[in-house]
This record gives C-alpha cells, sequence and structure tokens, in this order.
C-alpha cells in the first residue's frame, strides 16, 4: 500500500450555535455550552469563563445529552387508574391534572393547611418552592438536607456560619497541606477535582480521611483508612495534640472566637453554662488593656484568653479553659483513641504534629492591609495554609452533628478559617447562625404561615411545639427529638404520615425525590406504608402528587404526576437567597433557560407551581384582582421582589440611576436576556482587602452590605462554645419552663454539650456490636448522580452494577472467591449479593456505590437489566427507627440533635451464600408508564 | 500490508498524570460525546437501556489495585487510549491501507471508507485501544481530536482533544512530544513519565507519569518536636496561657 494519506478536514464546523446554561446531572452546578446543530442538542462540554468549572466538566455533565434524550422521560400528566403501586396511569391534560390537584389542595387550605406535606427532594429551587409552601400555610415543607449532609450545614452555621460547599472552600491556591474528610462527590465535584489537581501541580500535599481508598482518596499522598463513625474521636485527639503542645494560634482565637468570652461556673444558678453578658446582651470578654470587663466587639478591646472574672460568688472562666479542661484530658489522647479508631497513637501525633508544622512554620503573609471590627488596623493577612474539606461521610452518623463541630473547631484553632491557605467562605456566606431565620410553624386556615419554614433554633422558646408540647411539623423537625433540625426530616415524612405520629396528613406532594426507593431506608416497609388502607379501604396517606421528569421508582406510588421538563428544556435561578454557586473571590448566580422547548406535553414543576398557586390563591401568587401573578417560573424570577431592591437574581438590576447593576436595584425586564448573553450566570468579584477575615473586616462587611446580602454590617466571631446547645442541655437538667418529655432527658443532657465531644453511634448501643461487627458503607460513584445516572446509556456502561467490597480479612475468613455472593444482614433485613474484593479497605468496612440498583419496570430498562437483576440497595438494611433495646420507645435513626439520616452507622454481619439467581430481596415488576428504551443507539444529530 | 511513514519530527500525544486522575471518568465520556457528534461514524450503543448493555468507547478508565510490599494497598486509575505509536503495528497489519499514520504530526487514524472491519488491527495493538463498531463495522481509535486541535471554528484555546479540554483534574496534557522544549516533553523529563509495555517494541507516544509515593508521611521522631507539650492538664494550660498570651503583640499588661 501507498503513503497516499486521504484528504482530512480538520475544521469542520462544529455546531451552529452555543447556547450556554447550567448543568442539572448533579448539584455542583457548573456551566456549560450546549452545541446545537439543526435545533437540536449536538454536544455538550463546560463553559470556560463559568466561576464554578471553568471550562471542565464530569462523565455527567458530558453524558446530558443522554439524559435529554433519555427514553423514561415521562411524556403527559398522568392519573393514576389503578392500585397505588402497580403503574397503572392513564394520560391526562395539564388542565384535567391542574383542576384536579386544586380540587384536592383548596379544601386542605381552607381548614388544614398542615395536611399538606410539600417535600421537593433535590430541588434546587427551594426558595422559590418554600415561598410557595409558606403561601399554602403548611409547616410541613423542607427539601432533602435531611437525609443528606444537614450536620455539616449545621454544625458550620452554629461555629463559624458556614461550612463546606456552597459556603465555603479550602483556598487551592496557596494552601500546603490538604486534609480530606468522606465527601458525597457531587458535593462540590468539579471544583475538588480542579483543586486536587491545582495542589497537586503545585507540590502541596493531600492527606485522605476515609475507610475507603477510592477517587480522591486514591490519590492522596497519604490514606487514613479509619473506622466508620470514629472521626470525632481522632479529630478531637488532634486537638488534644495541638492544644498540649500550644500549637494553636492564641492572637486568632483572642480576637475572632469567643475563646475568650466568660462563662457561668456556678451549677447553682440559672445561669450556669451560660455567657456573661452586658445590658445589652452582648457576651462579655476581659479587655487585656484595662483587665475589666468589656463586650467583645468593643472598639478597641483586647479580649483575654486567661483571665477569670469573679462578681457575687460566681465565678466565671473564658471559653478557652474549659476547652482546656475536656481536651488536654487523656481520655482524649491518641493512645486513648487509636484502637477504636483503627489508627495507631503514633499515627495520630505525627498527623497532628504535621498540621502544626505546616500552620506554624510554613505560615505565609499576604501584604494586603484590612481593619477588624473592633476598628484595628492589621497590615498582613497572615495565612495558615491548612485546609480541610468533608460532607457526608462525617456527617451521616448519628454522632455527625458533634463531629463535624469537632473538625470545625479544629481548623480554628490551627486559625486557618477565613486566612490564606485554609478555608474560605463563599459569599453570600459567612452568616451566623445568628443572622439566619428561625423556623417558623404557626398554622392559620386559609392563611400564609407566619414566617419561613426553615431556620436556626437558639434555644428552648424557638422549638415548633404545640401546648401540649407535641411536635408541630409531620417530619417531628424543632423538637426535643431533634431540637437544631435546620433541613427538616424528609426521610421521616412517610413514616411518620402513616402513624398518623405527630397528626395524619390529607396529601403528600414530593418534587424530584425517589423516596419509595433509594431515598429512603427500609424500602419494603415504605412502599407498604404508601399503599397501605385503613378499614373503611382508603389510603392510610390519602392522596400522593408526585413531579418528576423522569419514570423513578417513586412514580408507581403516586395518584397524580406532574411530569417535569428535563435540564436543558426549562427556566431556573440558582440563587443567591438559596444555594448559590459563589466562589471564595466572587460572588455568583447562573440561571437556566430553554435551551430546546420540550417536545412532549411536559411543564416545568415551578411554572406548574406558579398556576397552581393563582388557582389556590396563594399569597405571593395572585395580583390584587386575583388573577396570576407570575405567568411562568421565569416571570417569577424576573419579577419577584424578595426584599427591597432583592430578587431571586442579583445581576442587572435596575439601579436608582436607571442603569444596570449587579447587587441591589429594581426588576429588569430584560435580566434573563443579560444573563444569557453574558453565558449563563453573573458574577461579581470580592474586593481584594476584603477577600479574607469575611466574617471580621469591615472592608468586607461593608461590600456585602452594598450587595444586599444584609442590610446592616453584622461582623461576629465563632463560636466554639455554642451557647443555644447549652440552653437545651440546661432545659434536660430541669431548667426553664419549656421542658423536655422525660424519656428525652438524658439523651438531651449528653449530647446537646455546647463543646464538641464523641460519643459512639447511636445504633453500636441498640445492635449488638459482637454479632453485627462490620460497617457497611455507600458511596457515590463520581459517575453517577444517585438513581439519575443509570438511564443514561452512556453512564450505565460504566456502572452498570455494583459488587459488595469486602476487605482482605473478610475476604479470606469468608473464603470468598471472585463470582462469589454473600448474605449481609443487619438487625432490620437481610439481603443478597455479589462480592469483590478490595485492599485498600478499613479491615471493618464493606461498601457498595449508591442508588445502583433499580427496580425493575423503573427508569425505562429492560427488566433483565444488571441494575435490576445484580445491583442492590443497603437501605433494605436500614430502617428510619433503630431497633428496640426493651425500653418500649423506638428511637430514630438519625442525628439527636439535627435529625440527620444516619445512614452510615449501619452495622452488619456477612456470610457465604450459594449463587442466587438474582441479587435478594426481589420486588415485583412496576409497570413502565413510558415503555422501555430502543435496542440501539447511535446518536449523532448533524448527518 | 500497509507501510509507516518516515518518523515525523511532530509527534502529538497526550501525557497522562497517574499521581492526579482520580478515576472519574469524564474524559471517557467527554471523548464518546464529541467522537459520536464528529469523526467519522458515531460510537453506537447496544442494549443500551437492555441487559447486557456495551458501546464503542475509544477511551476507557480501568482502575487497578497495588499492594505493595510495605504500607497500604493502593488503587490507580488508568485511562488508556490509543498511544499513536511511532511503529505502529496496528498500520503495518492493515491489509486495506485504511489504518494509516499521518506523516506530518504522528497521529495514527483509520481512513473509514476504506476501512472493512477485519479486526486484525485490534489483534495486533498490545494495548487494545482499538474497538469495532458493531453497527458500523468500522473500527474506531482515538483520533487524538483531529477535528479539534487544528479547527479554525474553535477558539484557539478549544483546539486541543476533548479529553483533555474536561479534565477536571488536570491529568491530561496534550502537545508534541518530538519537541524536547514542549510543555509535555519537560513534564514528562520532570516527572520520569514512562512508556506503556516498552518490551512490545511499538515506541509508543502517549506517555504516563507515575504516581509519586504514597503514605510517606515523615516518621514521627522527626515531627516530634512539634508536639513538644507545654502542659499536661488545664491548670498547667492556664499557666502557659498566662506567659504565651504576654509575648503575643500588645501582649504586656
Amino acid at each position: 500500500m501507498s503513503l497516499d494519506q486521504p484528504q482530512l478536514d480538520t475544521s469542520p464546523k462544529v455546531s451552529d450555535e452555543v447556547r450556554k446554561t447550567t448543568c442539572y446531572m448533579c448539584a455542583c452546578r457548573c456551566g456549560i455550552n450546549v452545541h446545537m446543530k439543526e435545533g437540536k442538542v449536538a454536544y455538550i462540554e463546560g463553559n470556560k469563563d463559568h466561576p464554578v468549572n471553568q471550562g471542565v466538566l464530569c462523565a455527567k455533565g458530558s453524558a446530558g445529552i443522554m439524559q435529554h434524550n433519555a427514553p423514561s422521560r415521562l411524556r403527559a400528566p398522568l392519573k393514576r387508574v389503578g392500585e397505588r403501586g402497580s403503574g397503572e396511569f392513564e394520560e391526562i391534560s395539564w388542565e384535567e391534572a391542574l383542576t384536579l390537584a386544586t380540587e384536592w389542595l383548596a379544601p386542605v387550605r381552607e381548614k388544614h393547611p398542615e395536611k399538606l406535606a410539600f417535600f421537593t427532594g433535590r430541588d434546587q429551587s427551594q426558595s422559590f418552592t418554600s415561598f410557595w409552601a409558606q403561601g399554602f400555610g403548611t409547616p410541613n415543607y423542607a427539601a432533602h438536607g435531611g437525609f443528606c449532609s444537614v450536620n455539616m450545614a449545621a454544625a458550620g452555621i452554629y461555629t463559624m456560619g458556614g461550612a463546606f460547599w456552597e459556603f465555603g472552600q479550602p483556598d487551592w491556591d496557596h494552601t500546603k497541606l490538604f486534609m480530606l474528610f468522606g465527601v458525597a462527590e457531587d458535593h462540590d465535584s468539579n471544583p475538588i477535582k480542579m483543586g486536587i489537581g491545582k495542589i497537586k501541580a503545585r507540590g502541596a500535599r493531600m492527606i485522605g480521611v476515609n475507610p475507603i481508598r477510592t477517587g480522591y482518596n486514591a490519590v492522596a499522598d497519604d490514606w487514613v483508612g479509619i473506622t466508620p463513625g470514629t472521626d470525632g474521636l481522632f479529630i478531637l485527639a488532634m486537638v488534644h495534640c495541638l492544644m498540649k503542645a500550644g500549637k494553636i494560634d492564641l492572637d486568632y482565637l483572642a480576637r475572632f472566637t469567643n475563646a475568650s468570652v466568660l462563662v457561668n461556673e456556678d451549677p447553682d444558678s440559672e445561669q450556669f453554662g451560660l455567657f456573661l453578658r452586658d445590658e445589652d446582651g452582648q457576651p462579655q470578654v476581659i479587655d487585656r488593656r484595662t483587665g475589666n470587663l468589656a463586650p467583645w466587639n468593643g472598639q478597641g478591646v483586647e479580649p483575654d484568653l486567661a483571665a477569670t472574672y469573679r462578681a457575687k460568688g460566681v465565678t466565671h472562666r473564658p471559653v478557652f479553659h474549659q476547652m482546656a479542661d475536656r481536651y488536654l484530658s487523656d481520655d482524649y489522647a491518641p493512645e486513648a483513641v487509636a484502637e477504636r479508631c483503627g489508627i495507631s497513637a503514633q499515627r495520630i501525633r505525627a498527623l497532628a504534629a504535621d498540621l502544626a508544622r505546616v500552620a506554624f512554620d510554613e505560615a505565609i503573609e499576604l501584604d494586603r492591609p484590612w481593619t477588624d471590627f473592633r476598628g484595628k488596623k492589621h497590615d498582613k493577612m497572615i495565612g495558615r495554609p491548612v485546609s480541610f474539606h468533608a460532607m457526608r461521610g462525617i456527617s451521616a452518623h448519628s454522632n455527625g452533628f458533634q463531629t463535624c463541630r469537632a473538625l470545625h473547631v479544629l481548623q480554628i484553632l490551627l486559625g486557618s478559617v477565613e486566612v490564606p491557605g485554609g478555608m474560605r467562605f463563599k459569599p453570600p456566606y459567612p452568616k451566623p447562625a445568628t443572622a439566619h431565620p428561625k423556623p417558623h410553624g404557626k398554622v392559620t386556615p386559609g392563611a400564609a404561615l407566619d414566617g419561613p419554614h426553615l431556620g436556626y433554633t437558639h434555644g428552648p422558646e424557638d422549638l415548633l411545639l404545640d401546648a401540649e408540647g407535641n411536635p408541630t411539623r409531620i417530619d417531628k423537625a424543632y423538637s426535643w427529638e431533634n431540637p437544631m433540625s435546620a433541613h427538616g426530616l424528609m426521610h421521616m415524612v412517610i413514616s411518620n404520615a402513616h402513624a398518623g405520629v405527630p397528626y395524619k396528613i390529607d396529601t403528600l406532594f414530593m418534587y424530584m425525590a425517589n423516596m419509595s426507593w433509594n431515598s429512603s431506608m427500609n424500602v419494603g416497609g415504605v412502599h407498604k406504608m404508601l399503599i397501605d388502607k385503613d378499614e373503611n379501604g382508603d389510603y392510610v396517606i390519602p392522596r400522593i402528587i408526585y413531579s418528576d421528569a423522569y419514570s423513578s421508582e417513586m412514580v408507581a406510588y403516586a395518584d397524580l404526576i406532574l411530569p417535569d421538563t428535563t435540564y436543558l428544556e426549562r427556566h431556573d435561578c440558582i440563587s443567591l437567597l438559596d444555594r448559590p454557586i459563589c466562589e471564595a473571590d466572587g460572588v455568583a448566580d447562573a440561571i437556566r433557560w430553554p435551551v430546546v422547548e420540550p417536545d412532549r406535553d411536559v411543564r416545568g414543576f415551578q411554572s406548574v407551581l406558579c398556576d397552581l398557586g393563582a388557582r389556590l390563591g396563594l399569597p405571593g401568587f395572585v395580583n390584587e384582582d386575583g388573577s396570576q401573578k407570575y405567568e411562568d417560573y421565569a416571570d417569577y424570577i424576573t419579577n419577584h421582589v424578595r426584599r427591597p431592591g432583592v430578587g431571586p437574581l442579583a445581576g442587572w438590576r435596575v439601579g436608582e440611576d436607571g442603569k444596570l447593576q449587579g447587587g441591589r436595584g429594581q426588576p429588569n425586564g430584560s435580566q434573563l436576556q443579560n444573563y444569557i448573553d453574558n453565558g449563563g450566570f453573573w458574577i461579581e468579584h470580592v474586593p481584594e482587602n476584603a477577600a479574607y477575615y469575611k466574617p471580621f473586616s469591615m472592608e468586607y462587611q461593608d461590600w456585602a452590605v452594598k450587595m444586599g446580602f444584609y442590610d446592616v454590617a453584622q461582623p461576629y466571631i465563632f463560636q466554639l462554645y455554642v451557647e443555644p446547645l447549652r440552653k437545651f442541655q440546661a432545659a434536660a437538667e430541669g431548667i426553664g419552663t419549656r421542658q423536655p418529655p422525660e424519656h428525652l432527658r438524658e439523651r438531651l443532657k449528653l449530647t446537646m454539650d455546647p463543646l464538641p465531644f464523641w460519643y459512639p453511634p447511636l445504633e453500636d448501643g441498640h445492635a449488638d456490636p459482637v454479632e453485627y461487627p462490620i460497617h457497611a458503607l455507600t458511596q457515590r460513584p463520581m459517575a453517577m448522580y444517585h438513581s439519575w445516572g443509570t438511564q443514561n446509556a452512556w453512564l450505565r456502561q460504566i456502572h452498570g452494577h455494583n459488587p459488595l467490597y469486602v476487605p482482605t480479612n473478610i475476604w479470606e475468613a469468608n473464603g470468598f472467591q471472585e463470582g462469589d455472593w454473600a448474605r449481609v444482614s443487619s438487625v432490620h433485613g437481610a439481603i443478597t449479593v455479589p462480592v469483590a474484593h478490595q485492599a485498600s479497605l478499613n479491615p471493618n468496612t464493606v461498601w457498595t456505590w449508591n442508588a445502583i440498583g433499580k427496580r425493575k419496570g423503573a427508569w425505562a430498562l429492560d427488566e433483565k437489566a444488571p441494575e435490576a437483576t445484580k445491583g442492590f440497595l443497603l437501605n433494605h438494611l436500614i430502617h428510619e427507627l433503630l431497633p428496640p433495646k426493651g425500653d418500649g420507645l423506638r428511637w430514630a435513626n438519625s442525628d439527636p440533635i439535627t435529625g440527620q439520616a444516619a445512614w452510615f452507622d449501619l452495622r452488619v454481619k456477612i456470610e457465604k451464600s450459594a449463587v442466587p439467581n438474582e441479587a435478594q430481596p426481589v420486588m415485583p415488576a412496576i409497570k413502565s408508564p413510558v415503555g422501555q428504551g430502543p435496542k440501539e443507539l447511535d446518536w449523532k444529530v448533524g448527518k | 500490508m500497509t507501510q509507516l511513514p518516515p518518523p515525523s519530527a511532530k509527534k502529538l500525544g497526550l501525557v497522562i498524570d497517574l499521581d492526579t486522575c482520580v478515576g472519574c471518568h469524564a474524559c471517557v465520556v467527554s471523548c464518546k460525546g464529541w467522537n459520536t457528534e464528529n469523526y467519522g461514524a458515531p460510537l453506537s450503543d447496544q442494549n443500551a437501556y437492555g441487559a447486557d448493555p456495551s458501546g464503542t468507547f475509544l477511551n476507557r478508565v480501568h482502575s487497578y489495585e497495588v499492594q505493595p510490599a510495605q504500607g497500604e494497598a493502593q488503587l490507580i486509575h488508568f485511562p488508556k487510549s490509543c498511544l499513536h505509536c511511532e511503529d505502529a503495528p496496528c498500520v503495518t497489519v492493515c491489509p486495506t491501507g485504511a489504518s494509516y499514520k499521518r506523516s506530518e504530526d504522528g497521529i495514527v487514524l483509520v481512513n473509514e471508507s476504506d476501512c472493512i472491519g477485519c479486526g486484525l488491527c485490534a489483534w495486533a495493538c498490545p494495548y487494545g485501544a482499538r474497538e469495532l463498531d458493531a453497527k458500523e463495522g468500522v473500527m474506531k481509535k482515538c483520533t487524538l481530536c483531529v477535528d479539534r486541535i487544528y479547527n479554525e471554528n474553535l477558539p484557539e484555546e478549544d483546539r486541543q482533544p476533548a479529553c483533555v479540554r474536561t479534565c477536571p483534574a488536570g491529568a491530561r496534557h496534550f502537545g508534541d512530544l518530538g519537541d524536547a522544549e514542549s510543555d509535555v516533553s519537560k513534564l514528562v523529563a520532570e516527572r520520569g513519565g514512562f512508556d506503556l509495555m516498552p518490551e512490545q517494541g511499538t515506541k509508543p507516544v502517549n506517555k504516563y507519569l507515575p504516581p509519586r509515593p504514597k503514605d510517606v508521611m515523615p516518621e514521627f521522631d522527626v515531627l516530634a518536636p512539634y508536639l513538644e507539650p507545654i502542659a499536661s492538664d488545664g491548670k498547667g494550660f492556664v499557666g502557659w496561657l498566662d506567659k504565651a498570651l504576654s509575648s503575643l503583640p500588645g501582649g504586656a499588661k
């Protein structure tokens, strides 16, 4: 053959047009360029200008085209015609669907608005859906935070005004040592990968703390294969080492934390454990200049970490003294915790020493002057270049809140929060708990709720309880069972509604939450609750309305389906009022817009709520003449005003001079087009001298007011000691008029500790650790987002089934071989599943990929799909209640402070099994409302 | 049989950093998307929603567990695509001349109109980097995005392979490995980049950067001074605190 080469066109036309919008293949919310050919989606890539992903895109994002074209897409509104759970539906018109929904909901609102439970899953429009629910008047609204990472979010807000991901991130450009605890992969998916790439390119180091060495932990320089549920103990052992060696940032602690605030130490006082306050209610410190009391925020005050104060026979010591007493105790010595954590004492010391070395010997300085809230001018910014990131791995335990608190306290002791090289907040955060609303739950028939549902409690007076002390909310959020449940408890709604405790409901209305499958514990039990009938033959949960874009497992259990669009067919706003996309150096928000119009009879859920809200006459959704206020969600995004000058989007608002500006301003009719013209997002950069020390910096505070995050400057100090926790604890000790029920008293005394501590995961006290010695976890694969990935023809070829990964010792002890199956059982149930060996694993831990297993008939898959025959869920082994322990009570399988679902407390035993035909348990197939996908794909738009 | 051209001065290829690759499959899917829509026949999928889905991919990520003689087991993510070998056995084995190596930049391509789908090249490739598309019956392989890297319809910064552009961790690098002064050549020199299976004699252009040593944190005794105790209990700590505070700026009481 000759060397003749074919003539190649190396400059083919790439596309007719690029439309820039926001990804929704997970919660990361990257900017995407959607390449269009002949009006169709041809290719999706990352948007280089976008603050979140800067051009890169993960596997999920690039596979968006297959999600948009998925055969599992619902096509029209559906009304159930068979028994609930059968999957028998008939297609109806939107008018019929909305008329039906109005007929169901209007009487509920008129008499008992609380009998609507509206829960919105992985909703990215919570400031809108909560506004709707508030207008309806039900107290029963929340999204999915309660089964995700509320422990991290709430611990971060109470401690320092923000945690990781949406609130903050490591200073990737300056950090020299990065320590990563268990993460859910979608919680800052691409930024973490980009950050790891950045620090590796600079030669900085990374330590992974995780029972499982995969993904990020596989590239960590050092891997700490910790035993699940013991992270708090490990962190506090490092705190012990650092305090004992004096390797803590005293200047930072004195100025910027409540380490110097004085605490009442008289056990006979009603004020025991509370801060000494002045007449204005400001916590008091000793001013080192005078030796006298002074408010924490007094101009020029130099708070003293050491000095105590005695008055009227009562000693007050600074918080820092209490911390010394607690953490210098040998209970937290590495030797005392090593075995439990599965990390040698020597290694714990070495890790603590490494943190100290980098924080103090490798400190960095930026020549940027700034002014703190006491008026003190600082000529430099001093960086402690140690940074952390953590998410669900440490928070999805029943000791998760205190563990997350411990991690934040460790960062603060090192002086590494909001300094160069440390952890940085993303505007509009930082925002302390006191700047958030309190929870509201006061119901008035036919009228709106008395305020926003979700917020932060500061003491027993803020709990949502009725006159008899019963929970106001169906999920028992903000009750004594979990007083600081800042995100609600979506995982308890079905179970409580079925039990009629605290009361029965009429309608369960859900959006984008697969609550009959991978988002519920006790899956089989939930199915029974959803289809259960009372003695009259009526469903115990009378009505279920569900909105989803896809044929998920939940669809079959609803009475009315409102089909949503795909993410490329809709308007959305990723709002500063909600969970924004900001970066530490900039405030940003973004939109989605219909880059293609739906080819089915579907509507964006938020637009449907605008319509339904008007039909129900909800305040905020009707004009004075009763007509519909917002034509659709785009109209709401553009014209809704939440506070004067503040709406869903902060970019391109109309200023007083009539010109467009970012931040505050009047609505701008062309705002969405301005976003589209700018690539789908808006960003304004933080001024350089306001880029660090945000909670304490007047430069930042003034900028934040100008941008409209809040109306007056609100500097604050970090709360190493969280006084609201002490108030709940004091109530349990008998102080005050609002008292917890007797059976919760002891638990509240123990867990509502104002300083972080560690206690064993609650399941350990219910399931026998000897009989069930093994921890069982799930991880989310980087190429999948909960149940959505499986319907995607490309992604399911990457993760089509999920073996149970077993460490070497358990593998050998059971004589496992490749191809074997095992029976895995917990106190609650048993599954039989394929196993695979993994050496890089904590020896007491097994794990599998999250949400690969599918129910037959769902997601337009063949019933013989490996996801349905070999794939499985650990959810069958987990109950929403802990097993009985003989006290006549059933305790929730949740964190007792926030109510976070304790997924990762699960304990199991494992034994070799004969190879079954399919993974057990097998659930009967559900009838698909969309049929099944095509056999072959060769998706090319521009043929 | 098909002849290789004389070695080109320009040798375009990828440098893949095994120290940084987190195994996220971003490159796999970005490649699938671009090459389904662009060069040649689309990359098809069989039983796409069925029991045994399989499809054509030009790039796949494999994960291998490594158990060092000492220390913890490690997991290495290993992305694999055509290495654009200088002595490419897939080219010389081709009976029709469809498989060829470009004389100007060394990219190995398949001219689909001449490909008879005999599969000999896939057998000849020691890396398993070629996949026969089940629908179209032609051999598919990494093109190094030849329709991107010179494409004047793309902004200059986007003229790189889709997998490189999308890699979130920055573990993939594209450039001229024939130029000792190029960024990729320097990276290979600095980091000890290596050839995959050099014993095969294929002289791959793509290079891999090895994982850095893991779990080698300084020993306890080296770090011990950092944890020299200043106190053993709360009382002693407060005593130390008094002294420490007086030495801070503005500390003289």
